[in-house]
């Protein structure tokens, strides 16, 4: 049978109206079909088994909680805020002011009366404890599913503890039911840091070639080796959002000189109002990869347009890659002629792919929990994308240009003639670099994983860890792409190196021989069984 | 690691830091894992079922299956009625559990939707033969472990026939919030007693699954619906602590008339004795000679060892009815438990660890402990008296390596350490195991500390 029928039968099993939604977040690429388009960031199908999370986990476990030097208050029950307790990763090593609050959380701990009458005074008295123990340099608070129900002003607690401690503290209703999935949760954390802390900086950052990093969390301290790669080439990193990022740092992020965007679904919101408000442009790039942190390098050094610099990051270029080069040649003759099957978040399963090629590994199916269709198609479909019932209520804020601070790097004449070299403004999205035949899905359930792993038989697959056991029960090895396995950084040179080790492992463990116990394979008690003589 | 932590003690009265607990839903989900067939679903936003089943999973490291209603702020206006009727359309066609057991959160606990109603509605979707039972557990009160509770309480209520008279000739066990190990072990010691039973939830054969090549998604264990079922001929039930596991033994009580027993979690010799006792007396069978032995083993080692503890200070925190019989159990090997804290509310934890110091003969003023606290607490406690040993889950290891402590790692969640799901703490064996834990972390440390001349080869 076809791969076609395959996930036609796939769909067949599910009730009709299920199937209908269903069979529009999936297809299986053919260039000779022209454009082809998937649905995706609608609401998830109730009892499917989805692998979403909500909109807070979103906004506070994905964007904020990151920001070390802030107080993250969680005005809920305590669930919320105990989930997002280093379950992600995102290292951080305190500034010179030494605050880093990244291994506490807070939460308002809400109880059975706080529902009833109301959570208000208690958050504030949340906040004012925690501003008199940790005295950080600034203050957030989520907002939890009941909190929205019950009308607690959030906002208004964030304004009076502001007065009260002359501390930038700023709510987020990012309640869980929000959107469809943690990516409305990014968008509302993106407008407030926007609208709260870019900008707020006094101070002008020295240093050539200003960049911010978006969408990069150090994972696993990736954020460390990319900026360990751009420092070397002697760019100047004013801010990273949000990984090891600070709220003193993000408060100079208006003063780039070119914004670098690493996961384009979490973080490109705030890539366009810098741009629209202060001038900056913004750039995509993937540092996943030793082709793709090459490739953006070099982009980089194309938007600046500086001499020395190019030198430099050709020079840097040519180090780094004889120091590895070696090591990913041993790792490709472990892995080579293997495949993969990735469903990451917004990003990873796009950036993983060429990771995977540099070591012999074709991707042969891929999909976003929570990407839209931008993120598969290009940007070209956003004028494209429906206006539904759940999207519409994601707030989405315009910015003003900002005639004192906006600077222009490029003319727009330059700017238009370097976008057809660089990815200037535009990200093509993760279908483009996908080989016909593989199989692209949305918003994948544990049903589909079963069904697609039985169909393709990969040897690795790429995924989180609720469905990590489940490939291994299989028989197939499962990296986590979101936690990396508890390992990294994978991003940059040195990552790229980590990463091969590490999927090398999974492939080769000698453990894998030791499924089958002896005695199913061979006969042990043969001449013994009686009449039957045969085992 | 921790700097922002000042030793200095500030009542806090509405921040909590760290907490040592977390919300009721995800105890609900791990009770349902323990029933054989079953689909836990969350009734609410998509995020709690994701977080419950990531940490789970990380815990046992093992496929945790849960679906949800997938709740969109139309869904939390309207109410989530649809969204569940949905949901079991879906969860029977595809993935075809025996049973559903749904749970609240406190999304839809605060709009207020009514389970029973919305699944009587559902009757007609509801394949023949199939179960969809269903409990409330809002998030903003108690904790994990009252949301376990409420869980298994809602099964028996739900499921549970029959008159109380023992015509089955069983005793129940309900086990509390703990790993399959020791699940596993109470099962063997029954077994050696000769004494048949039914064990309320059972997660052994379901989140310790063996490598087959084959992925089973109801995988063999787990409470069998016709022994739930059948619970209320039982002869008696055995909650094994009270907070985890006496509402569901009182509510069987109350609909069947088993009578109802609650004991302490069976951690350490004194523990495992009761409840072997209260087993004899309820089934007038004798504890065999093979289960003696091990005990004597035990002693043996309690013995011969005491001077590895004797007199070591050590601070608890964990799951209430852990923690109780933890504190018994160390004060057994002549440590001395400075300082006891669960995040999980209730008086009833102060009064039961008061009454462990008392039968151990300990002036209760020497310890704090604390119901309904945090860690950040807990840490400032340690910060103002030192301990030579802190043993609670993964998140202790912050405040071991703060106060350069030694950890050992009991209870749930652990999530940076294998193995521990497999084996027992409790019985017996479980206390030989806990032994050789907190011998192994306090030698370690000794050896580590001990300058060059001073190094023992034989300890």
């Amino acid at each position: 049978m076809e791969t076609k029928d395959k996930i036609q039968q796939m769909l067949d099993a599910y009730p009709a109206k299920t199937m209908k939604n269903r069979r529009k977040h999936i297809f299986i690429k053919d260039s000779l079909q022209g454009e082809q388009h998937i649905e995706a960031d609608t609401r998830t199908v109730p009892g499917t088994m989805t692998n979403r999370g909500c909109c807070y986990a979103g906004c506070k476990g994905v964007v904020l909680g990151p920001l070390k030097d802030m107080v993250h208050v969680v005005h809920g029950p305590i669930g919320c805020s105990y989930y997002t307790w280093g379950t992600r990763r995102n290292k951080a090593d305190a500034d010179d002011d030494g605050k880093n609050f990244i291994n506490y959380i807070f939460s308002t701990d809400m109880q059975e009366s706080d529902i009833v009458f109301g959570g208000e005074p208690k958050l504030e008295k949340a906040c004012m404890e925690a501003y008199e123990i940790f005295k950080p340099n600034a203050m957030t608070i989520s907002s939890t599913c009941p909190v929205g129900l019950i009308g607690d002003d959030v906002h208004a607690v964030a304004r009076r503890v502001q007065e009260k401690t002359g501390m930038t503290t700023f709510a987020v209703s990012c309640e869980g039911y929000k959107g469809v999935s943690q990516s409305a949760g990014h968008h509302i954390a993106n407008n407030k840091l926007m609208t709260e802390v870019i900008g707020k900086g006094e101070k002008e950052v020295e240093g050539k070639f200003k960049v911010n990093i978006l969408g990069e969390y150090n994972i696993g301290g990736d954020g460390w080796e990319i900026g360990r790669i751009l420092d070397k080439i002697g760019y100047t990193v004013i801010s990273v959002m949000t990984g090891d990022g600070s709220y003193e740092t993000l408060k100079n992020a208006n003063q780039a000189d070119l914004n670098l965007i690493q996961c384009h679904r979490s973080i490109n919101y705030i890539a366009e109002m810098i741009e629209t408000k202060y001038g900056a442009p913004w750039m995509k790039v993937n540092f996943i990869g030793v082709e793709s942190t090459v490739q953006s390098l070099r982009d980089m050094a194309k938007y600046f347009g500086d001499e020395e610099l190019a030198e430099k990051t050709e020079e840097v270029i040519k180090e780094e890659l004889k120091e590895i080069k070696d090591v990913i040649a041993e790792y490709r003759e472990q892995c080579k002629g293997k495949t993969a099957f990735l469903f990451v978040g917004g990003s990873r399963a796009h950036h993983y792919q060429n990771l995977l090629a540099e070591i012999g590994i074709e991707t042969v199916a891929a999909g976003y929990e929570f990407g839209h269709r931008d993120d598969y198609e290009g940007r070209k479909v956003i004028p494209t994308i429906k206006t539904n019932a759940d999207n519409k209520n994601i707030e989405s804020i315009t910015v003003e240009k900002d005639e004192k601070n906006y600077k222009v790097y490029l003319s727009p004449e330059k700017y238009e003639e370097l976008k057809k070299e660089i990815p200037l403004g535009e990200y093509k999205g993760m279908i483009s670099d996908m080989k016909d035949g593989s199989i692209v899905i949305d918003d994948l359930n544990h049903y589909e994983t079963e069904a697609i792993v039985e169909m393709l038989k990969p040897d690795l697959f790429c995924s989180g860890i609720k469905d990590k056991y489940i490939a291994h029960k299989m028989g197939i090895f499962a990296k986590q792409l979101h936690s990396y396995d508890y390992s990294g950084p994978y991003a940059g040179f040195k990552g790229a190196v980590i990463f091969a080790k590490d999927v090398s492992a999974g492939l080769n463990t000698p453990t894998w021989g030791y499924i089958t116990p002896p005695w199913k394979i061979s006969p042990v008690l043969e001449g013994e069984l009686g009449g039957e003589g045969t085992c | 690691m921790l700097d922002f932590t000042p030793k200095e003690i500030k009542e806090r009265k509405a921040l909590v830091i760290n907490p040592a607990k977390t919300c009721q839903p995800i105890g609900a989900m791990y009770a349902a894992l323990g029933i054989n067939g079953c689909m836990p679903h969350s009734h609410g936003s998509q995020g709690c079922c994701s977080f419950h089943r990531m940490h789970l999973t990380r815990h046992f490291r093992d496929p945790i299956v849960a679906t949800t209603s997938s709740f969109t702020e139309g869904a939390s206006v309207f109410g989530g009625g649809s969204n569940l009727k949905t949901s079991l359309k879906n969860i029977f066609a595809i993935y075809d559990p025996k049973i559903v057991a749904v749970h609240t959160t406190c999304l839809s606990e605060t709009i207020g939707d009514d389970l029973t109603t919305i699944i009587s509605e559902a009757a007609p979707i509801i394949p023949e033969g199939k179960l969809v039972i269903s409990t409330s557990t809002p998030s903003y009160v108690g904790s994990h472990i009252t949301g376990f509770s409420n869980m298994v309480k809602s099964t028996l209520q739900l499921l549970a026939e029959g008159e109380g008279k023992g015509a089955n000739g069983k005793i129940n066990i309900i086990p509390g919030f703990v790993n399959p190990g020791d699940m596993t072990e109470i099962k063997e010691l029954l077994e050696k007693m000769d004494v048949p039973f039914t064990m309320l939830p059972d997660t052994s054969g379901v989140v310790d699954s063996p490598m087959t090549s084959k992925y089973e998604m109801y995988p063999e264990g787990g409470t069998k619906i016709e022994d739930i079922k059948d619970a209320g001929n039982s002869k008696a039930t055995i909650a094994l602590g009270t907070f985890a596991s006496e509402a569901g033994s009182i509510a069987l009580e109350t609909k069947c008339g088993v009578p109802s027993t609650a004991i302490k979690m069976p951690v350490g010799v004194k523990a495992t004795d009761e409840f072997l006792m209260e087993v004899s007396k309820i089934t007038g069978k004798p504890v065999p000679w093979e289960i003696e032995k091990v005990r004597g083993q035990v002693v043996d080692i309690m013995v011969d060892t005491h001077h590895h503890f004797h007199g070591k200070k050590v601070g608890i925190f964990g799951d209430p009815d852990q923690v109780i019989a933890m504190t018994e159990f160390v004060l057994s090997l002549g440590m001395v438990p400075k300082f006891m804290l669960t995040g999980t509310p209730g008086k009833a934890f102060d009064k039961q660890i008061e009454k462990v110091l008392d039968d151990a003969g300990v002036n209760k003023e020497d310890s704090k402990y604390m119901s309904k606290g945090d860690l950040f607490l807990f840490h400032q406690w340690i910060k103002n008296e030192p301990v030579d040993l802190i043993i609670g889950n993964t998140y202790g290891k912050y405040i071991a390596r703060a106060e350069d402590t030694p950890l050992v790692r009991f209870g749930f969640p652990v999530l940076d350490r294998s193995v521990h799901t497999y084996l027992p703490t409790v019985g017996y064996k479980g206390a030989m195991r806990l032994i050789e834990k907190i011998s192994d972390a306090l030698l370690e440390r000794a050896d580590r500390d001990a300058e060059d001349k001073d190094l023992e080869l034989v300890m």
